[in-house]
């Protein structure tokens, strides 16, 4: 049984979507610096674009459709929760799940196609960059997957249904970075 | 409202009878009182391990070469470890879990008015993992090359190359170690940050919340917010170390100031984390102890709030002689001087509290008075390393680590003894032994500046860190320096010794010593209103407590009594 501490609602704001929100403010200064540390040294090194060329842009832009088709997905379950409909919003979830493992499969072949060519993570400073990165956000994703199957389960029971949008903002975060690391790592040449 | 205190008392009925018992109950507890003393007292025996490095090392520096009682001859490699691992852990598994942790997790719901913390298992999982970062860095001591030997700021190529460090094993260790821990304070502030938000007691208002939740509620956001870049360099150095990788290394395209600039983007605002809980526990113990309406409390808290921006600003102040740009030196310069306006406001505002008290000399007043004056050398003395021009000549002195010591030491023991006896009696339920406490006070303060004063000597005098043996060097083996480093010594000794009757002091009280009333020190914060210790849930569930004024309305006119706690009716 949850503490009265967790029943409370000083701001008015839900425990659970204010904690989100921390999470994401954490998780935001994490890709920050990551992605601040990529962005300086490409520019020192502009001979990068030679390694960033080898990137698959179509994968990336099917990854990058799949990954906002899942988040829409996420909004509907979000908008089937607030009507009650634990089943709706549960299978809503698990549309969004699939698109998480399909995303992590497309991105296994793109990783090992680039393997096999040569272009590991000690290949050069790009390299380096970009498995790390995307390999972050991989993470990310994985964990959200997991997650969303806890909710999921107890969406399908009509409980706990507030965790569905709090699950959703996280999904969209996920969904965000992405946007950042899709242009950066594959667009610019 | 009777019918939410009623849906309130059955969901905590509920609460109550769940849980483990016997044994278990304190391993496996939700219970952020015992959550709190699971990180203290795994803080505290850290303390006993990082304390017995600093002895070990400062043997050889005193006499070198010559064989140290109850550890032997300490080899070069051993030097870098016990250096290193005394730094990392007196920083993150002294500092960070006792003044953050512990008295986060043990004072935040109390003086807030509330039953537990809002995520009780997240904050179960946040010990858990601070737990295993603690097996893991131990263990890193004494793998095949022994433990970690790059310093705690673990500078690469030093620190990414095991053709360097020689540890390759220990080096990785170390920072899955470091990395478990930021995991472990990261759960367990978003819960601190949240909790503060949402669970306070009903009538609890903004400017109502006393100074320490507040205090540590800054800190976790401002280690929230600054241990992100770090994170992403500590993955990356990781990689560096186990993948091959060349994120640091400028032959392969990397640059090892990126790291610098990571590890002090975090490092710098790291200074605050810990010193915002030790300034809050001084603020509330001081207001106590003068009798008196704390001065200024919305200066404080937005000099803490204007702190808090600022040292996001100033990180580059550790690298003035790293080859960054002169131009860059004097906006860093100018940054670092500016935060010293809004922490001397806060100590102008500690000492304009005491001004016209009723002050009594208790135990935890003494510790608190010792953290002012003490913080406020550590403090001076930093502008002279925040100016660049000066930094220039101190860098990677003595005068550096004595400075930092004179930060860190009142924050995290100074503090943190402040902080223990004033709250032990509520934590126990027991009063500690007055004379005892205050033998243990002054055989720490005192022997405390006979370590550092003599170090700050030194360090004007050339003397540089990082050296394993100074007989190496014949310009710092002069006389007046031998004699000056055989001090710091012997005073780290005596100040090591009269930490057994602090010991003493605990285990004697909890076994034979008075018991502890309710509000032993006449205080006006909601925690003093319940018993001491407190049951599970902290209040009677229909009992839980209602604010009608702020925290520190001590020696009202209109009162008899000279305190004025915040849950009684108007």
């Amino acid at each position: 049984m949850k503490p009265i501490a967790t029943t409370r609602s000083a701001t008015g704001i839900p425990t659970g979507r204010l904690a989100i929100w921390w999470v994401l403010a954490s998780e935001i200064v994490i890709f920050g610096g990551l992605l601040g540390a990529y962005v300086m040294h490409r520019i020192g090194h502009p001979e990068w674009a030679n390694a960033a060329a080898h990137t698959h842009t179509m994968i990336g832009a099917t990854n990058t459709f799949i990954l906002l088709t899942s988040s829409f997905t996420a909004v509907l379950g979000h908008q089937a929760a607030e009507r009650g409909d634990g089943r709706k919003a549960g299978t809503f979830l698990v549309f969004t799940i699939i698109g998480a493992f399909l995303f992590l499969t497309l991105k296994s072949f793109e990783w090992a196609s680039e393997i096999r060519e040569g272009f590991t993570i000690q290949a050069n400073g790009f390299w380096s960059f970009y498995y790390t990165a995307a390999g972050l956000h991989a993470a990310h994703v994985l964990v959200g997957a997991i997650v969303m199957m806890f909710v999921a389960r107890d969406a399908f029971r009509n409980r706990e249904l507030q965790r569905v949008e709090y699950v959703g903002i996280y999904w969209h975060f996920v969904d965000v970075i992405w946007i950042f690391l899709f242009p950066l790592l594959y667009i610019a040449k | 409202m009777a019918e939410a205190t009623a849906v309130e008392a059955r969901a905590h009925a509920e609460h109550e009878h769940h849980g483990p018992k016997g044994i278990l109950k304190y391993v496996w507890s939700t219970d952020h009182k015992i959550i709190g003393m699971q990180y203290m007292f795994t803080g505290m025996f850290m303390a006993v391990i990082g304390g017995f490095m600093a002895y070990v090392f400062r043997m050889q520096l005193a006499f070198p070469g010559l064989s140290v009682p109850g550890f032997g001859v300490v080899s070069p490699g051993e030097y870098n470890a016990l250096i290193t691992n005394h730094g990392s852990i007196m920083i993150f598994w002294v500092a960070m879990p006792v003044l953050i942790a512990a008295f986060g997790n043990f004072t935040i719901p109390l003086m807030i008015g509330a039953d537990d913390m809002v995520f009780p298992r997240i904050n179960r999982l946040s010990y858990q993992v601070f737990f295993l970062s603690v097996l893991v860095l131990l263990t890193s001591l004494f793998v095949k090359g022994g433990g970690f030997g790059g310093a705690w700021t673990s500078y690469p190529p030093l620190s990414a190359n095991s053709q360097y460090n020689l540890t390759r094993v220990g080096a990785s260790m170390w920072l899955v170690a470091v990395m478990l821990e930021f995991v472990a304070f990261l759960l367990g502030g978003i819960n601190f940050i949240t909790t503060l938000m949402n669970s306070r007691a009903p009538g609890m208002k903004a400017y109502d919340i006393p100074m320490t939740p507040w205090m540590i509620v800054l800190a976790s956001i401002m280690f929230m917010l600054s241990v992100g870049p770090l994170v992403a360099g500590a993955i990356m150095l990781l990689f560096d170390q186990v993948l091959g990788t060349g994120f640091y290394d400028p032959a392969r395209g990397g640059d090892p100031i990126l790291w610098q600039h990571l590890f002090w983007f975090f490092g710098h605002p790291e200074v605050y984390v810990v010193l915002f809980p030790a300034m809050g526990i001084t603020i509330d113990v001081i207001a106590t102890f003068a009798r008196k309406k704390l001065f200024g409390y919305k200066t404080i808290l937005y000099t803490a709030v204007a702190t808090s921006v600022l040292s996001f600003f100033v990180w580059a102040h550790h690298q003035f002689i790293a080859g960054i740009d002169p131009r860059m030196a004097n906006i860093f310069t100018i940054t670092t001087l500016l935060i010293s306006v809004p922490i001397a406001e806060m100590i102008f505002v500690v000492i304009a509290t005491l001004y016209g008290g009723s002050i009594t000399l208790k135990t935890p007043m003494l510790w608190a008075l010792a953290f002012v004056g003490e913080f406020m050398i550590g403090g001076v003395t930093g502008i002279f390393l925040g100016a660049s021009g000066a930094d220039i000549y101190l860098h990677d002195t003595y005068f550096v680590l004595a400075h930092f010591h004179y930060t860190f030491f009142p924050i995290a023991i100074i503090g943190t003894f402040a902080a223990f006896t004033y709250w032990f009696p509520k934590m126990f339920g027991k009063m500690l032994n007055e004379t005892l406490g205050k033998i243990h006070f002054w055989g720490t303060v005192i022997p405390f500046n006979f370590i550092f004063i003599p170090l700050f000597i030194l360090g004007l005098g050339g003397q540089h860190r990082r050296i394993y043996n100074f007989q190496n060097f014949p310009e710092l083996s002069v006389p007046w320096m031998v004699h000056l480093r055989i001090i710091a010594t012997v005073s780290l000794i005596v100040m090591l010794a009269f930490q057994l009757v602090f010991f003493v002091n605990v285990v004697w009280s909890l076994r034979k010593g008075p018991k502890a009333p309710k509000n032993p020190w006449n205080g006006n914060t909601l925690e003093w209103t319940t018993e001491s210790p407190p049951p599970h849930g902290n209040w009677p569930a229909d009992q839980l407590p209602v604010v009608y004024r702020g925290p520190y309305e001590y020696g009202h006119p209109d009162r008899e009594e000279d305190y004025w706690p915040q849950n009684l009716p108007a």
